[in-house]
């Protein structure tokens, strides 16, 4: 880690958002992490994509477990609100967080283990129900912070830093998220900032359970030959189904490429994500479609990237819930306790 | 973009834009980090190997170093780079130890014209190779104009005689009081080499209506600063008009203030921001209650019975024409008579040479000027060498050591038997500041302090005493706040392609956006796809060669702070701090005779 305090000078020429704010504006304490861990690559993403969508920093709450990942919202969005959890329990603090203010912005940051492992039901339970998040897990393979033995998505066959053979076989994170009804499901590499930026700003915007599962090679423990983790694998291996170019609001797309390689999606907000097909085949709206395709492509040791599957028209749990409008902790008690009489009334409509 | 060649000597020199706009190339980065280690002396001795009088530039340096300072572009004010030399002299110890010795003679005679800063330096050069210098100078006193120009308040005695001592210290003959009048006399001497650093001695004069009628009360700046600095003038009339828009015409106004001059006006033709005098210049004068007026051309001295009473000017406008050159135009409105008791004319300077006989050898060009080599400073007589105002018009103290330095090194290798032409290569060293993990050999940590000012003494006893020194110098801890406040620009960052793993850490962590990984292109195509503006297209990118995906590096030198982070985040150690320390080479450096191939 670094001993010194990022120092507070920046460009003179930097951009300004349309709140007036800089890129830096959305940073945090600086990291702790290793030199050269994937997560930070990540960070630097979630604080450019809250950047270009001109988010105001204290309508976000980021809500993370334990693990490397889950130190992470502390190097960003500072201004923000922040809660970390207990090991795995970020998905129920998150879900009780969004039943209570469903104004805020949720961003919940991962690990393989806090997901797949400790809290793989956690996990499971807030993607089945929709709740409107954006759910990121920095995947990579291995339990860092007790020094990298096989995570629950490490590949089966891949090796450790000490040349151990993992035997046991992988939780696919995307494939779960697919089959337990994610409207939004992505996946992306911490070295690739072209494809992973507009994916979290437009799972930022997506209205549902928005799931990023992000390959980020541990610098320390997963970075070797062997490894299906590591940076020299995931590029190598890497299949991008697509590239998400630009999001923009409600004005009309002007992307100048040739018919039919470009697929616009629009959103529920109205925002729309214009998708440049690497993948002729491929449609991000046929979920089966997707699970066969990663499967598939799975068995052959690639790497499927880029969005995978998106419902425009998705509906979150408030919405399921039918609760109001105005987030329950603004609700006055002579609402949210209508006193005995309208108990009464509701308990003889029951009769 | 091919990748950049680190290994050039001018590459890594460019981003240290201190010490690159210094003409006499001072390591300046070098020195502030001595200062705050409180390491005064060693300080003082790099400064006075380079430059030859750090207490007196530390004083009186037009600072070419300043407006070039990173620091500048990342925040409003540069690092106070001269007046902190000003400090590595006030507080050194007793430095005379470690002067070079005078040398034993080696039999080869050198005459110096005039005894100036460029003289001086020359002679500093030379005399501890064993070459007997011989100083002529009319005043009885070494130093030439730094004596007898620069106001005693902003440069006292006591600095002069030290710094000037230290080179006559050397074994070098002064002879003060002994004006050459002749070249041609000079020459039959049979010096082995002959360097004129006679200055700009003269004052351009004023020639309009009423200035021969009114003569004994006006005077031309620079002969009128020497006399008040031998005290032959100690008094002036109350009301005081100076000429002129330059650093003289500065010193003549608040010199006036102090001899009796109540109310002193500068005048100038040009508007106050096209004023050649320094900013900080201009600043001192205003606050010691001097108006500066602008766009007034004067026109006539009005006299009564031979008496000065009055200036008459003419009001002017600028006007540009389309190639961007700018005129000044009157403006319709009426002349202004501005009443005076005295007038000093500061309106520039002159060289003058009557004393160098057309048979010498040596060609004038049609100003008059000599003709001197821009490399060498050798004249069209072989022996006969330029250097300071001398050699090409008005400038000041440190380019005349600058040249000094240079006309030093070629006389030295035409008395070896050596081309003059060809010039050692300067002395480069590259050497990693690091000691652990996320530990430097220098302090990285950038203070976000404002520039510090200078104590001044109180205005009303300044006033009143023209050698009281109105600058007091930082003390030890404004200097030590102010030293911190360098960005190290010649800790160098360092790329090594090989190790690279393209993770972006350094890319993410690097607060000035100096860094991009992006495919390579030319480079006006890749300035626009860089993750931060590039506005300063004179600061070089810094590109790699390919790296695993295609993709190069690209750092632009521009803003980056040195401060280390993006080696501190690299996994493999593929950047690394790196100090890069250039020597430029002075008479007497055994380096390899290679031309250089820049600067």
């Amino acid at each position: 880690m670094t001993y010194i305090a990022k120092p507070k000078f920046q460009h003179p020429g930097l951009k300004k958002n349309d709140l007036g704010y800089t890129h830096r504006d959305y940073e945090g304490k600086v990291s702790t992490l290793c030199a050269g861990c994937g997560h930070d690559s990540i960070t630097a993403s979630i604080i450019e994509a809250c950047y270009e969508l001109s988010i105001e920093p204290h309508r976000v709450a980021k809500i993370s477990g334990i693990g490397c990942s889950s130190k992470t919202p502390d190097y960003f969005l500072g201004n923000s609100h922040g809660f970390n959890s207990v090991h795995g329990r970020m998905p129920s603090v998150l879900t009780g967080a969004n039943l209570a203010n469903r104004d805020l912005i949720y961003l919940g940051v991962s690990g393989d283990g806090d997901s797949a492992s400790i809290g793989f039901g956690q996990f499971a339970h807030s993607i089945r129900r929709g709740v409107n998040m954006t759910y990121i897990v920095e995947n990579n393979g291995v339990y860092g912070l007790t020094k990298g033995q096989f995570s629950a998505t490490a590949d089966r066959g891949s090796k450790s830093k000490k040349g151990v053979t993992n035997t046991d076989n992988a939780i696919d994170l995307v494939a779960i998220a697919l089959q337990l009804g994610a409207t939004f499901v992505a996946r992306s590499f911490s070295g690739d900032k072209t494809q992973l930026v507009p994916l979290i700003a437009a799972a930022i915007r997506h209205k549902g359970a928005s799931f990023i599962d992000v390959i980020s090679p541990c610098i320390a423990f997963n970075n070797h030959a062997g490894s299906t983790k590591s940076f020299d694998y995931v590029r190598e291996h890497n299949d991008a189904v697509n590239r998400l170019d630009v999001l923009v609001g409600r004005d009309p797309i002007a992307v100048d490429y040739a018919p039919g390689t470009v697929q616009v999606v629009e959103q529920h907000d109205g925002s729309k994500l214009a998708l440049r097909k690497l993948d002729a085949d491929y449609d991000p709206h046929d979920r089966l479609g997707a699970q066969t395709f990663l499967a598939r492509h799975a068995a052959k040791g690639q790497i499927v990237t880029g969005l995978l599957y998106v419902d425009p028209d998705a509906e979150d749990l408030h919405e399921h819930l039918n609760t109001v409008e105005t987030p329950l902790n603004t609700l006055e008690a002579d609402t949210l306790c209508p006193g005995s009489a309208a108990l009464d009334k509701f308990n003889a409509s029951l009769r | 973009m091919k990748p950049t060649d680190i290994a050039a000597p001018d590459y890594f020199h460019k981003v240290v834009d201190c010490q690159w706009a210094c003409p006499a190339h001072t390591p300046v980065p070098e020195y502030i980090r001595l200062i705050a280690q409180g390491r005064y002396s060693d300080a003082y001795m790099i400064n006075w190997k380079s430059n030859v009088f750090p207490g007196i530039l530390g004083r009186t340096c037009d600072r070419p170093c300043e407006p070039a300072c990173r620091r500048g572009r990342v925040e409003e004010t540069p690092v106070a780079i001269c007046r902190l030399k000003r400090v590595a002299a006030d507080f050194k110890d007793d430095i005379t130890q470690r002067l070079p010795r005078p040398a034993a003679k080696n039999g080869k005679r050198i005459a110096l014209v005039g005894g100036g800063p460029a003289s001086l330096t020359v002679a500093r050069d030379l005399a501890p190779l064993g070459y007997h210098c011989t100083v002529f100078d009319a005043d009885p006193q070494a130093g030439g104009m730094m004596r007898s120009q620069i106001p005693k308040f902003r440069l006292p005695n006591s600095v002069i005689d030290e710094e000037t001592g230290y080179v006559l210290g050397l074994g070098v003959e002064f002879k003060g009081g002994h004006r050459i009048d002749s070249m041609k006399a000079l020459l039959a001497e049979k010096y082995d080499a002959i360097f004129v650093g006679s200055g700009a001695p003269r004052g351009r004069e004023l020639d309009i209506p009423g200035r021969k009628e009114a003569a004994a009360n006006i005077h031309i700046g620079i002969e009128w600063l020497a006399n008040v600095s031998f005290g032959h003038v100690e008094k002036i009339g109350k009301r005081v008009i100076v000429l002129g828009g330059g650093n003289t015409a500065m010193d003549c106004c608040r010199t006036a203030r102090r001899l009796g001059g109540e109310s002193v006006k500068v005048v100038v033709r040009s508007g106050f921001e096209e004023m050649k005098a320094s900013p900080w210049e201009k600043e001192d004068a205003i606050h010691e209650d001097i108006p500066i007026l602008n766009y007034m051309v004067p026109v006539a001295f009005k006299h009564v019975a031979g008496k000065l009473i009055g200036v008459t000017f003419q009001q002017v406008k600028a006007e540009y024409d389309a190639k961007g050159r700018r005129n000044l135009v009157p403006s319709g409105e009426p002349d202004q008579t501005i009443p005076c008791d005295d007038v000093l004319v500061a309106v520039g300077q002159e060289n003058a040479f009557p004393w160098i006989e057309q048979d010498c050898g040596i060609e004038f060009d049609k100003w008059h000027m000599p003709k001197v080599d821009q490399k060498t400073f050798v004249s069209t007589n072989p022996k006969v060498f330029f250097g300071g105002d001398a050699a090409f018009g008005p400038k000041n103290i440190i380019w005349a050591v600058a040249h000094g330095h240079d006309a030093a090194m070629s006389i030295h290798r035409l008395l070896s038997g050596e081309d003059i032409n060809e010039r050692p290569l300067p002395d480069v060293q590259v050497s990693s500041q690091k000691m652990g993990i996320h530990e430097w050999s220098y302090d990285n940590d950038i203070s976000n302090d404002k520039r510090y000012k200078v104590p001044h003494r109180d205005k009303v006893v300044a006033l009143k005493d023209i050698r009281a020194e109105v600058e007091l110098g930082y003390d030890v801890k404004l200097a030590l706040g102010e030293a911190h406040r360098c960005l190290n620009c010649d800790v160098q960052t360092v790329f090594s392609t090989s190790l690279c793993i393209e993770c972006d850490a350094c890319a993410d962590i690097c607060p000035m956006d100096c860094i991009t990984f992006t495919n390579n292109g030319e480079e006006d195509d890749l300035r626009t796809r860089l993750k931060a503006p590039s506005p300063h297209p004179d600061q070089d990118l810094y590109v790699s060669s390919d790296l695993k995906t295609g993709r190069v590096m690209v750092k632009d030198e521009d803003v980056c702070l040195h401060c280390g982070l993006c080696a501190e985040r690299c996994p493999t150690g593929a950047w690394d701090m790196q100090k890069y320390l250039i020597e430029m080479t002075h008479a007497g450096s055994s380096c390899p005779t290679k031309s250089r191939s820049a600067a």
